[in-house]
């Protein structure tokens, strides 16, 4: 028999309200979106939550809204239905193929833009079973006390590897956060810290109720580095943002995920601003993605390699943004 | 598998359309779909690959929409139709894609085919005539360890070309 999820209640809430009064009724609860990470988790034994909140059928989550002064997606919808929606396409494409690139095209249907951005970091000594870990004498992100990758420190370096996060974050997205105190906006990198055990800011109680996109954006693109073209986590993902004012760069914004244990924007591309996408530019850029990025033995492939591809997928990326005639006005 | 000391959760009455036929079960929250299939109601042509999503062996159509039973509670399937392998032959003969997964040996070890094939019936649904392209996209989370998927792709090709 597969393995059980373990013997939690699921509750159905029909609002935000609701959702977050059922968490205080039972503090150690879970918010379920399409459950593709929290359901596999929970059958390797990753967490004995005694309640699941199921967020589908609130009406409030499922907005997707493209307007003229910029855009609002709701935390339920779907991967499937943003990478496949026209708008979005045309204006934020980053977002779109950084949507269709997530899992198989089964989970998409139910995958949702909360649970993505929420999702658990990931570790090969993290993301096995029960019966694997325990062999292993477990590890400091769950049950265990020592850290198996740097097993010196006391710090899980399990890694962010969600696709949204860096096309939103080079896309300027901010985000609608609800919890028993009220809500709140941020900027979506305010929702990270670079930290394997506690990633998300947010309270135990907090929902993601929606993700909004300023209008006007530069164009985009998204590109991930995976063993298989199918169904892959990111060891690297990268997304751009770029545009050129006669010929000179008058935003580059670079974003990664799968490297680190949060999502981040790159630091010091504003340095390159002014200056044509050259040669030069593009060795910089090289550089200071492989000072930022920290990839760890999170994963089987080498972690030099994946610090090496995260860069030259940033090079490409904004090399072929720059020949689109869009970066250019 | 984690052992849990707490009480089992409760049950509740689900009631859903399985390969046509209504019916209703008392089934724990905390039951996945697959458990549901297998266990409760005995069919076991939806298989058990994987521990975590990761395979499509156990793929089923809720509401036409292939999804993984592996990791689809069976709460949430109140009110939908859930189709499995079971449902697609009729009264006896195999259904196009069954038997042209037979005749072009899209088959060898059999464990991933029921997946394959509620994947590919969801495909036939929508898109009666699809490029291979098309095939290889919508059986991305399947995985086979025997056929290389050549054979596969083959199988899914001749029976659109079968089509009444
Ligand atoms: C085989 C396989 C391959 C995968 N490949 C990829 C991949 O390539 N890229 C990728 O990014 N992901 C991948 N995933 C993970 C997952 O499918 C996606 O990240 C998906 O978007 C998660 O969304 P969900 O709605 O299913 O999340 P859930 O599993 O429902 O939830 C995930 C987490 O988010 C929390 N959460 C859900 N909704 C909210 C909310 N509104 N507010 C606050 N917290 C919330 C949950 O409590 C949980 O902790 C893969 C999964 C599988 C099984
Ligand atoms: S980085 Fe270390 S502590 Fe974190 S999941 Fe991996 S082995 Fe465990
Ligand atoms: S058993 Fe469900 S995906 Fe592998
Ligand atoms: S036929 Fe054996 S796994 Fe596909």
């Amino acid at each position: 028999m597969t393995a059980a999820a373990g013997a939690f209640r699921v509750v159905e809430p029909a609002d935000v309200a609701a959702a977050t009064a059922a968490h205080a009724g039972e503090p150690g609860s879970r918010y379920l979106g399409g459950g593709t990470d929290l359901l596999v988790n929970l059958r390797r034994g990753l967490g004995t939550p005694a309640l699941l909140i199921d967020l589908r059928g609130i009406a409030e989550l499922d907005g997707l809204a493209c307007m003229a002064g910029g855009a609002r997606i709701g935390a339920g919808v779907t991967l499937a239905r943003i990478a496949a929606d026209p708008e979005f396409r045309a204006r934020y494409p980053a977002l779109c193929e950084a949507a269709a690139a997530v899992a198989g095209p089964a989970h998409r249907n139910v995958a949702t833009v909360a649970g993505n951005l929420c999702l658990d970091t990931r570790c090969i000594y993290y993301n096995q079973s029960e019966w694997w870990r325990g062999a292993n004498a477990y590890c400091l992100k769950y049950r265990g006390d020592v850290c198996h990758v740097a097993p010196q420190g006391r710090h899980c370096h399990a890694a962010f590897c969600g696709d949204l996060a860096p096309a939103l974050l080079v896309l300027g997205a901010s985000i609608e956060v609800a919890g028993r105190a009220g809500r709140r906006r941020m900027p979506l990198a305010e929702l990270y810290r670079d930290d394997g055990l506690a990633h998300l800011t947010l309270a135990a109680d907090e929902l993601l109720v929606a993700a909004e996109l300023p209008a006007d954006p530069p164009p985009s693109a998204y590109a991930k580095l995976r063993v298989r073209g199918s169904v892959d986590f990111p060891l690297a993902g990268v997304a751009v943002a770029l545009r050129a004012e006669e010929g000179r760069l008058s935003i580059l914004r670079v974003a990664l995920t799968g490297t680190n244990s949060r999502p981040f924007l790159l630091d010091g591309t504003d340095n390159l601003l002014g200056r044509p996408l050259d040669a030069t530019v593009l060795r910089h850029l090289d550089r200071l993605v492989q000072k930022q990025v920290h990839p760890m033995r999170t994963t089987l492939l080498q972690s030099n390699y994946r610090r090496v591809a995260a860069a030259a997928l940033a090079r490409h990326l904004a090399a072929r943004l720059a020949a689109t005639p869009e970066a250019a006005r | 598998m984690h052992q849990d000391q707490r009480p089992p959760s409760r049950k509740r009455l689900v009631r859903l359309c399985l390969n046509g036929r209504w019916r209703e079960d008392a089934v724990p929250d905390h039951l996945l779909l697959v458990n549901y299939l297998r266990e409760t109601v005995g069919l076991t042509g939806t298989k058990t690959g994987c521990d975590g999503g990761e395979c499509g062996a156990c793929m089923v159509l809720v509401d036409s929409v292939p999804m993984p039973a592996c990791i689809t509670l069976a709460v949430r399937c109140e009110g939908r139709s859930i189709e499995t392998i079971e449902g697609l032959s009729s009264g006896g003969s195999l259904h196009r894609l069954q038997r042209a997964f037979h005749e072009q040996l899209g088959t060898q070890c059999g464990f991933c085919t029921p997946g394959m094939i509620m994947s590919a019936a969801a495909l036939l649904r929508r898109n009666a005539r699809p490029t291979d392209g098309e095939i290889r996209e919508a059986l991305a989370g399947n995985l086979c360890r025997c056929t290389g998927y050549v054979k596969i792709v083959e199988s899914v090709r001749a029976a659109v070309d079968d089509a009444p």
